[in-house]
């Protein structure tokens, strides 16, 4: 497939990079030693991971009730917790498979990055699951496996044993998808190692050589696999609202809960691939490849999503009063004006005032403005969660069952775990795999490279001018 | 395994690489194999390579999986163990299709990637021989084998590559 480069088009590397450069910029980061800003942030980090394991034993140990959950409240911060995560997982697949099939080359600079935040936050999500039915040694229960109860099976019919499948598969496809595409750059590392790294890597790489038939494999299955992992990733946030959609719960009993966890889902994703990449471009050093235009496609997404939920929010809204129904009616009330109103507000303005900020180029193309939005979305789609499960179960159908729920330090410190085990991660990351896919860029290089195409242009270059036909993907 | 005799060019630019090997072609010279960097376009189709079948491969994982779920499923709730949920018909289709779905997804996947490192002779483990170290970072390749090439078919490739500005001519026993 051609296409003709647009001459307004903004490079998307900069810097008049070739090749080798492109290599040597990005194995950069794992090959020096690390510097002293990661080696604090990796000790915070494993801080926090360690305060989330003494706090999951300490769950084990004396059981639930360490946690505040009562009769009426039975989903607090974990699920909430749950889903939060599992939504952030959902902008590395958006990036990865769904921007490949649209031809998307913007997505070359952050895909790596993101489909790695993806496969670690749904690893965070799974925890909680796993540790919220109590008794955490009968947890294979889940699986429908053949047993001596008769065997007696699992319910295929319930949404929360589609989740688990949902939940399994996608996280074997991205790990599959995030590993493939991993293996030619493992191979670049490979080649430029010595000593034990050399033998490292050449066991990462599986024997990758760049030969040309393997390239046109490495290509059809990239297709294949995007084109599976975009439904795939629609159906596991579709399935987590099933988890509430299906219950008979006013306030979750809706038909809109799909698409508007899912537009959620990449909403709040794409707040994390930001807050990590603002700080990833500026600590290794990166800003040639994940550059302002990078940044501002993203904070386009950030607009874009963040309206498709504000509109789902009205909606809701909206069809609460015109159901007629008083229960559904006072489920909303309660939302915006009850005891935990506040959570209401803070997803309001989150979610949906402060990306509207995005409306402006200058805003949109500031570092330190998408840095902070960044950080309010990630806060305003923790308080969405929250308001949907614990605000709804606070008020059911029986006035006497009313009660209030705030999460102990032991929900706390889970919490700020998964946030130690996910940067834990991402930093281990950084140190062993290229943050950017190397072979992805070099392939975009002719057509998004600051000397072939946007305003430094070297014009008069045969083959190369903007506005030329180029072979691309 | 027997040894190779490989007469390897090396190229600066991908588009320098295309005119190489469709001169190449022209010439009815036996390419063993190119490698590059990343993929460099329009070259499949002058090294006659046919499009991959791996999607076709991709298709038949998925229907075992969707084959192995749905009748699973419809066998432990009609015949094994059939139980009423909410007053739902034991064989309760849309049920299924969550179900169903992600494990032909999963199946397809697994398959596929499975297929591709098969096929590809790679996997977890496996050393192949390398020809230059910067194949992988910014040099483009055209290996001929001439283990058991006279040595005017050897002559032959020598002048290739210098018709073709190869930057760097090499043999590697492989």
């Amino acid at each position: 497939m051609s296409a003709i480069v647009s001459p307004i088009r903004e490079p998307l590397i900069t810097g008049h990079k070739d090749y080798h450069q492109i290599t040597e910029d990005i194995c950069a980061p794992s090959e020096r030693t690390p510097s002293l800003s990661w080696v604090v942030a990796f000790m915070i980090s494993v801080a926090f991971l360690s305060l989330g394991m003494f706090c999951i034993l300490w769950t084990i140990w004396f059981g639930i009730g360490t946690w505040n959950l009562n009769r009426t409240i039975g989903w607090g911060w974990d699920i909430t917790n749950f889903v939060w995560w599992i939504g952030i997982g959902h902008a590395g697949t958006l990036i990865s498979a769904i921007l490949l099939l649209f031809r998307q080359k913007w997505r070359t600079g952050v895909n790596r990055a993101a489909e790695a935040m993806t496969i670690f936050a749904v690893l965070c999500a799974a925890l909680f699951p796993g540790i919220h039915v109590g008794r955490m040694w009968v947890v294979f229960y889940f699986f429908p496996y053949p047993n001596t109860r008769g065997p007696l099976w699992v319910n295929f019919n319930s949404p929360l044993l589609w989740d688990l499948f949902a939940i399994s598969t996608y996280f074997t496809v991205s790990l599959l998808f995030w590993y493939t595409g991993l293996v030619p750059d493992f191979a670049t590392l490979r080649d430029r190692a010595t000593g034990m790294r050399k033998k490292l890597y050449n066991f990462l790489s599986f024997g990758w050589t760049g030969a040309a038939k393997h390239w046109l494999r490495f290509e059809s299955l990239s297709l294949v696999l995007a084109g599976l992992a975009t439904p795939l990733v629609l159906s596991v946030h579709t399935i987590v609202s099933f988890d509430f959609a299906t219950s008979v719960i006013p306030g979750w009993h809706t038909t809109i809960f799909p698409p508007y966890f899912v537009a959620g889902a990449i909403f709040s994703g794409f707040a994390m691939v930001l807050t990590l990449m603002v700080i990833t471009r500026k600590i290794l050093k990166l800003e040639d490849y994940i550059t302002v235009e990078h940044i501002e496609s993203m904070n386009k997404v950030i607009l874009l999503t963040g309206t498709i939920v504000g509109v789902a929010y009205l909606t809701e809204l909206f069809i609460a009063w015109y159901s007629g129904y008083i229960y559904e009616q006072f489920a909303f009330l309660n939302r915006v004006q009850g005891i935990y109103w506040w959570s209401y507000v803070g997803m309001m303005s989150c979610n949906v005032l402060s990306p509207q900020l995005f409306w402006s180029r200058k805003l949109r193309r500031n570092i330190t403005v998408t840095f902070f939005m960044s950080i309010f979305v990630n806060i305003g789609m923790w308080f969405e969660r929250f308001v949907i499960i614990p605000t709804t179960l606070a008020r059911d159908y029986l006035p006497s069952s009313w009660s209030y729920y705030s999460p102990t330090w032991v929900e706390i410190g889970i919490f700020l775990g998964t946030l130690g085990i996910f940067f834990t991660l991402y930093l281990a990351f950084t140190r062993v795999a290229p943050v950017v896919a190397i072979a992805e860029v070099k392939s975009i290089l002719k057509t998004a490279g600051d000397q072939y195409t946007g305003k430094k242009a070297h014009h008069g270059h045969e083959g190369h001018q903007t506005g030329v036909k180029h072979e691309q993907h | 395994m027997k040894n190779k005799e490989v007469l390897f060019g090396l190229y600066d630019d991908e588009e320098i690489l295309l005119k190489a090997v469709k001169e190449a072609r022209d010439h009815h010279l036996d390419i063993m194999d190119v490698f590059s960097p990343f993929p460099v376009h329009g070259l499949d189709p002058i090294l006659g390579l046919s499009e991959s079948r791996l999607h076709q491969a991709g298709f038949v994982y998925g229907m075992i999986g969707t084959l192995t779920a749905f009748l699973f499923m419809t066998w432990v709730f009609t015949r094994d163990w059939p139980i009423i949920f909410g007053g739902k018909p034991y064989w309760s289709v849309p049920a299924f299709i969550p179900i169903t779905f992600e494990l032909t997804v999963l199946f397809a996947s697994i398959g596929m990637v499975v297929t591709y490192y098969a096929v590809n002779g790679q996997g977890p483990g496996v050393t192949n021989p390398v020809l230059d170290d910067r194949i992988t970072d910014d040099k483009f390749c055209i290996a001929f084998d001439v283990s058991e090439s006279s040595s005017e078919t050897v002559e032959t490739y020598k002048n290739f590559f210098s018709q073709t500005s190869a930057s760097e001519v090499r043999t590697k026993t492989i």
